[in-house]
């Protein structure tokens, strides 16, 4: 970008004309305020966060086609949404008897069944929910925040890194849990000092500059916490990262304990240092939100929006296209699977592949081989309800998650009623992939007591505390046959753009047809993109 | 630098480099899709692993999509077909190949094979299941 620097006298007194792209911004910004100044930013190509533009606008006119979508998920409610929007003519065809797919939450009085007919019955205290599915939503997910506006969906921040939660393993430190911040502080402390010590020996002359190696110097002390002699050592120093054995206080008598750092050889063996790294990934980096209420509130709202396009019940077995249109053959469950028709010029198909690979349907063989390509890895939640908020009132955890290498993997704290009174639900469990296929072996009453029997090494006060808990294992969910598309980089070169493309007049969307694989947004983003696409093939436009 | 302190910068690097998760970001925090199943008989086996969606009595289970039967399923007959779908999955069964052993694999076949009404006594062989994960490796 070319700076003007031109010294000559502008020819007009007293306005400045803007002649660089810097200097328009500046201008905008200043008599427009910064959210005109970002869009500006995003026009003139210097800033780009998603590939979502929001709101889409289908164009052109669909001279009365008609769409049949097939799953009231997030993918297939959002195309119906925008499709009706554009003036098509839409009907949904939903196998549950409610809207939202795997955006779902569970309440007290809720009654669930899984595959192989094991039924649950969730106790939770009003107010209480487990979400089974997803849990979080990621500040740069804009389709899901827009509709979340658009639907009126409250949100509240979602916490996943507390300093206070715990790391554990039952193997390290003879099994006690160690608080988030000591480990975050130690093993950063550790390196710090471990690299400064390479630094100052001359083990960095080569590959560092001079400059460098003290800006690194100085950096690692910075970065490590560590003394005057680049050594991570116990002490006030160390205790501000790591917490105080005793905090200062006010008055008299108020001196603060420093507490000892863990050795570095016990922390590597440990493996703590995995669970570390998690928030620094894109998805989980603050700010991330969750629905008041529950993530379902997202699923009932559009269905509320969807009212009268949404057929429930409806259990899909065949998919038949041909030149004048594409008819979905569906059992109504719920009339002893007497068979009925649906047709339309179009279909949108949202039905996850685990499903879809079961169901004849006349597309051509790149897309068959691609849905075939599919399996759903397996996963778990466990949501479990304890008498009182012992993590706050005895240990101070608010929110976030504790990561323990016990097959729970995590507990995560409710980010929401802070400090009342009363029951509430913590996640006991989630795992995700083989483990995962464990949990879905045992029946829920064992799975609930397994998550409490994990749990309780962490929080002792588990046992004494413990009223109920519901298990989701996804495998066992009846409308999806596992939680999410399992990718591979190799079956995306081969596959994902033969699952994508619309084959005549059959578009498919979901989770599994996006860069984004057990996302929202990926299914959002999939239904977006597969409408616009679609609506161009209809009206030309 | 000597070699003590060079190991251990070593290990903080190679340690570091596994988190690199070669994929994006899954919604779970941590999956480990090497995991290895610990059951060691057949028997154990199928009620640690295969019964989440075979269901425990093998008869599978029908909802949007249904997991097919193992009981008196008679494509069990020739032991190639169970090998080929252990090691490599099939649609929406995942391949098994990185979470059980060749014995393992083995084990549960002649479980299934001889229970649930299926009499099958000819037995897939260990040897026969590495080869199948041999050439399901090569090709991938």
């Amino acid at each position: 970008m070319a700076e003007d620097n031109s010294t000559a006298p502008s020819p007009a007194p007293r306005a400045t004309h803007p002649t660089t792209r810097r200097a328009l911004l500046r201008l905008i910004g200043q008599a427009a305020g910064g959210a005109v100044m970002y869009r500006a930013m995003t026009e003139l190509g210097f800033a780009r966060e998603s590939t979502f533009t929001t709101p889409i606008r289908l164009e052109g006119n669909p001279r009365g086609a008609s769409v049949l979508v097939l799953g009231a998920g997030m993918a297939g409610m959002c195309a119906a949404y925008e499709l009706r929007k554009a003036g098509y003519k839409v009907k949904i065809l939903e196998y549950n008897s409610r809207p939202g797919g795997r955006n779902w939450s569970l309440y007290g009085g809720d009654v669930y069944t899984e595959l192989g007919g094991f039924t649950q019955r969730v106790e939770f205290d009003r107010g209480l929910y487990l979400n089974p599915g997803p849990w979080r939503i990621p500040h740069h997910h804009l389709a899901l925040l827009h509709y979340c506006r658009l639907l009126n969906v409250a949100l509240e921040p979602f916490l996943q890194v507390n300093y206070s939660a715990y790391v554990h393993s039952p193997d390290a430190f003879g099994g006690k849990p160690q608080r988030y911040r000591a480990v975050q502080a130690d093993f950063a402390g550790h390196v710090a000092e471990l690299l400064g010590k390479v630094t100052n020996q001359g083990g960095l002359d080569e590959a560092v500059s001079r400059e460098d190696r003290e800006m690194l110097l100085e950096a690692m002390r910075q970065w490590g916490a560590l003394d005057k002699n680049y050594q991570y050592r116990k002490g006030l120093l160390t205790s501000t990262r790591r917490g105080f054995d005793v905090d200062p206080g006010g008055g008299l008598d108020s001196l603060p304990t420093p507490s000892t750092p863990l050795a570095f050889s016990d922390l590597l063996k440990s493996r703590l240092w995995a669970a570390i790294s998690a928030g620094h990934i894109y998805e989980f980096q603050d700010m991330i939100f969750q629905p008041v209420g529950g993530m379902g509130m997202i699923g009932k709202a559009f269905g509320r929006k969807l009212d009268g396009v949404i057929q429930y019940n409806a259990k899909v077995v065949d998919i038949r296209q041909s030149e004048s249109g594409v008819t979905a053959t569906y059992e109504d469950t719920r009339s002893g699977g007497s068979r009925h028709q649906a047709h339309a010029d179009w279909c949108v198909c949202a039905i996850p592949a685990s499903i879809l690979s079961q169901i004849p349907m006349n597309v051509g063989a790149p897309m068959r081989a691609a849905i075939d390509a599919l399996y759903y890895d397996a996963a778990i939640k466990i949501g479990l309800q304890f008498r009182r908020r012992f993590w706050e009132q005895d240990e101070s955890i608010y929110g976030g998650i504790t990561y323990t290498q016990l097959p729970n993997a995590v507990i995560g704290y409710p980010c929401t009623g802070y400090q009342q009174d009363g029951p509430a639900v913590l996640l006991g469990a989630y795992t995700f992939g083989p483990n995962a296929v464990q949990f879905t072996a045992m029946s829920p009453h064992e799975r609930v007591r397994k998550a409490v029997e994990y749990g309780a090494q962490i929080h002792p006060q588990y046992d004494r505390e413990f009223q109920n808990g519901v298990a989701v294992a996804w495998s066992r969910v009846p409308w999806t046959l596992g939680c999410a598309a399992h990718w591979t980089p190799e079956l995306r070169a081969q596959h994902y753009d033969n699952l994508c493309a619309i084959d005549g007049r059959i578009v498919l969307a979901g989770e599994h047809a996006s860069r984004l694989p057990a996302w929202q947004e990926g299914a959002l983003l999939s239904a977006l993109d597969a409408v616009t696409r679609l609506n161009a093939r209809v009206t030309g436009a | 630098m000597n070699n003590r302190l060079h190991n251990s910068i070593m290990t903080v690097m190679l340690f570091a480099a596994a988190l690199l998760v070669g994929r994006a970001a899954a919604a779970q925090d941590m999956p480990d899709f090497h995991y290895q199943y610990p059951q060691k008989t057949g028997e154990q086996i199928f009620h640690g692993v295969c019964q989440a969606c075979h269901m425990p009595n093998a008869k599978g289970a029908v909802g949007a999509g249904a997991y097919p039967a193992l009981a008196g399923d008679k494509r069990l007959a020739a032991v190639s077909y169970p090998v080929a779908i252990l090691v490599n999955g099939f649609a929406a069964m995942p391949p098994f190949r990185d979470n059980l052993s060749a014995q393992q694999t083995a084990a549960v076949i002649n479980y299934i094979r001889t229970h649930f009404g299926n009499h099958y006594h000819d037995k897939a062989t260990v040897a026969e299941v590495k080869a199948a994960m041999a050439r399901a490796r090569g090709a991938g």
